[in-house]
């Protein structure tokens, strides 16, 4: 029983020995979960065996977000188990944030046995009738003879085409009926499910030759040439580095492309760098390359790139055309299209106006000297785009691989910002549900996968609060994470929002009552540290990423810093507000009343 | 650059319609399996589309697929975007717009049909006259005391209608609908 199964193989067993072997049978290690009545035939099987790690967790949010983490950082679907119920519907949250994200996720719940289904049983709810539209797909199996099948196609759906998240119902009885099981096997997948993998190659051509016409391109590449794989950013580095061509991303996409790379602009939209927004409003031919064109992307949509024709390259039929109309849409998984492209340009004579392409350069590099990410430093206050320089350089300086999950808010965007990406899978944030609390439990799943990585989950302290409970976790599971808060007693990103819009009114946006993070990382059994001081922080750091144990680094910035650059609400990518130009004035005056009312 | 500049507009910023809604006919072919109406409807009601006539119905009962025709109103952009989002759930076969197709085919609609029970009860000569009217819009008789009639009526949607508008004075009790069926001309399926 402990080889992988053969396909035509069968074998007769319980539902719960399934649920097992087809874990086992789709190349899964680690289960994040937490039990509960209708799945305690599933956990009596996993304290049976020892091919799989169960990863206990705190609350069934925690487990979706570690799991997310999981995914992100590794590359094959993660997996979370939970009960019946609550536990169900605890799990919904993690379920649209990987949706929205394209995250493989393969969620296992229990229900109540089949014969109560519909009584408003103890711990009932629809639990497929809750998650459909959370989910890439659910299933709710009423016959053990139908599980086998329906995890295995689980596991395809998650993670084939455009990746994203399932749910497996299984009724407590049918976990303990018996059953035949067979081994995953391609033949049995269902017809009406087939993702498209290459893309056309007369329409590839195409949009080479469009790119090898173009005087000022520019790539801007999303979350996809993540999801499709190592080879994806290979080939887009190698795309960039043939072409030439300025090349920016979104928040999911950040690592495809280095940051230290010559052609990085920085990332683009509401927070990203006047340099990658610009080039984007002045381009005359765009190619995303696995985006989706998220409102946080374009501004303002009648204004976004006006003179461009536009490549749009996704799995995903329904993101062509979807918010900006395309030129050309290229359907396919960016790893098979970029193969594609770059093996036709090399065939090609490359770029047709050389010249035009220094001069778009040029262009650049004024916008690049307006030097949009600067702030002002302080000796003694710790600015917190600082402390994540600060961080970025200790961690280079541990020598170790290093992983940066974030909350959401400003925390999150400075992250972005000042924390340089190198390589794909190393970055993992909620962007698209933009989950508060998603970021600790996001680590604590990074770090089961990555077991002698530096995991950092870069944190607010409002955010921080929403999931602190899986410290308890990150402690059993001995899970070194750090918890980096940028302490400013603030919802930060809420608080800049009431100024720009509700007239400096802050409205419950002061986090009063704070914890002191240092002992409750203590009461956890972790470790807790605080800064204060800029000339302390850099030996906090090394000590933070010196200890063995999980950390809470409650690290105090300015409390009133906001985050800039920043296209106001209405504006295009044209009309940004920097940082130098951010008095208060222009902060209360930058979004009009029809604006205010459409945020 | 002028951050002070009055903004017409916000992040989620809602473009101007500039497209005119039409009213379309899909065909979906999907497995009949539990919950795939539930998908399909969801879809419509999650994102905001429109549903004006539904049928379903198992058509093939050896592959277990059933035939879903949707009659949606949107604008061209929307009318492709419904059709994307169809085809992205796991349990949908095929997408078809029964009305691009006819178009392409030099027709303005594809062959559709509804059919209607039409119960109208009377006495005198509205009963005489609903009769009359039933048998000029070939509406059968499918149950009558002295009192009351049921038609079957089957046709275009505009017929059907007209046909309940033209009753409505003369005693109608109640209607009950099918919903548009609808199929392509010519020689070639789905």
């Amino acid at each position: 029983m402990n080889a992988k199964a053969k396909p035509g193989e069968k074998w007769q067993m319980t539902g719960a020995e399934m649920v097992i072997r087809a874990l086992k049978d789709n190349g899964v290690e680690h289960v994040f979960g937490y039990p509960g009545g209708a799945v305690l035939p599933i956990y009596d099987e996993i304290f049976q065996q020892e091919d799989i790690e169960h990863i206990l967790v705190r609350h069934e949010q925690g487990a979706g977000h570690a799991a997310e983490g999981y995914a992100r950082s590794t590359g094959k679907p993660g997996v979370m188990l939970v009960t019946s119920g609550p536990g169900a519907t605890n799990a919904v949250t993690p379920l649209q944030d990987a949706l929205m994200d394209s995250i493989p996720l393969v969620c296992i719940t229990g229900q109540v046995p089949t014969t109560l289904i519909g009584s408003d049983a103890f711990q009932e709810c629809d639990t497929v009738g809750i998650t459909r539209p959370c989910t890439k797909h659910n299933w709710l199996v009423k016959d053990v003879n139908d599980l086998a099948r329906v995890l295995h196609e689980a596991f395809r759906v998650a993670t084939t085409g455009r990746p994203g998240p399932v749910v497996v119902d299984i009724p407590k009885d049918v976990q303990f009926a018996t059953g035949t099981y067979h081994a995953p096997d391609i033949a049995d997948m269902r017809a009406s499910y087939h993702p498209r993998l290459s893309g056309d190659e007369a329409l590839i051509e195409q949009a080479v030759a469009m790119l090898r016409a173009a005087k000022r391109p520019i790539i801007y590449s999303g979350g996809g040439v993540i999801n499709s794989g190592p080879e994806a950013s290979r080939l887009l580095r190698e795309l960039v580095e043939l072409t030439g061509f300025p090349i920016t991303s979104t928040l999911m996409g950040l690592g495809a492309y280095p940051a230290s790379g010559p052609n990085w602009l920085g990332m683009l939209g509401m927070h990203g760098t006047y340099e990658a927004n610009m080039t984007m409003h002045d381009c005359d031919v765009m190619v995303n390359i696995g985006a989706r064109f998220d409102d946080r992307i374009t501004g303002r949509i009648d204004k976004f790139a006006p003179r461009a024709k536009i490549i749009h390259i996704d799995i995903d039929p329904s993101s062509i055309n979807k918010i900006i109309r395309s030129d050309l849409g290229i359907i396919g998984d960016v790893g098979h299209v970029l193969e594609d492209m770059v093996r036709i340009w090399r065939a090609s004579d490359g770029l047709e106006d050389k010249s035009a392409l220094k001069q778009w350069w040029n262009q650049i590099g004024k916008w690049r000297a307006r030097n949009s990410l600067a702030y002002t430093p302080n000796k003694d206050v710790i600015m917190p785009q600082y402390a994540i320089e600060r961080l970025h350089e200790a961690s280079l300086r541990s020598g170790k691989e290093t992983f940066i999950t974030t909350e959401v808010g400003q925390h999150q965007m400075w992250a972005a910002q000042f924390f340089g990406f190198e390589q794909p899978n190393h970055w993992m944030t909620s962007g698209g549900l933009g989950t508060m609390g998603y970021g600790l439990p996001a680590a604590l799943g990074v770090q089961i996968a990555h077991r002698d990585a530096l995991v950092v989950d870069i944190a607010g302290d409002a955010s921080v609060l929403m999931t602190i409970q899986e410290m308890s976790a990150a402690v059993q599971h001995n899970a070194p994470i750090k918890i980096f808060i940028l302490n400013n007693q603030y919802m930060g990103m809420v608080r800049q929002w009431q100024q720009l819009l509700h007239g400096n009114r802050l409205s419950h946006s002061y986090t009063e009552a704070l914890p002191d993070f240092v002992m409750l990382a203590e009461a956890y059994g972790g470790k807790g540290i605080r800064c204060e001081k800029p000339d302390e922080l850099d030996d906090a750091l090394d000590e933070m990423i010196a200890s063995d144990k999980p950390v809470i680094f409650d690290c105090r910035v300015a409390n009133l810093a906001n985050c800039f650059p920043m296209i106001p609400s209405g504006k295009a990518h044209n009309e940004m507000l920097l940082p130098d130009e951010a008095t208060d004035e222009a902060v209360a005056n930058a979004i009009s009343a029809e604006g205010k009312a459409l945020v | 650059m002028n951050a002070r500049q009055q903004a017409t507009g916000s992040a989620y910023f809602i473009a101007k319609e500039t497209q005119t809604a039409e009213t379309h006919t899909l065909s979906v072919l999907v497995d009949n399996e539990p919950g795939v109406l539930a998908r399909v409807i969801g879809l419509f009601s999650g994102r905001g589309y429109n549903i004006e006539s539904l049928t379903v119905s198992e058509t093939e009962h050896e592959k277990h697929q059933s035939r879903i025709t949707i009659v949606t109103r949107g604008t061209p952009h929307v009318l492709d975007q419904i059709k994307a989002q169809l085809e992205r759930i796991v349990p949908v076969h095929r997408v078809v717009d029964l009305t691009v197709r006819a178009q392409d085919l030099g027709h303005e609609k594809p062959l559709e049909r509804e059919l209607a029970l039409v119960k109208v009860s009377g006495k005198g000569d509205s009963r005489v006259e609903a009769l009359r009217l039933a048998d000029a819009f070939r509406a059968t008789v499918i149950d009558a005391n002295v009192e009351h009639f049921i038609f079957e009526i089957t046709g275009r949607t505009s017929k059907i209608e007209q046909f309940i508008a033209i009753m409505a004075p003369l005693g109608l009790v109640e209607v009950c609908r099918t919903g548009v069926a609808a199929m392509s001309r010519g020689g070639e399926g789905m």
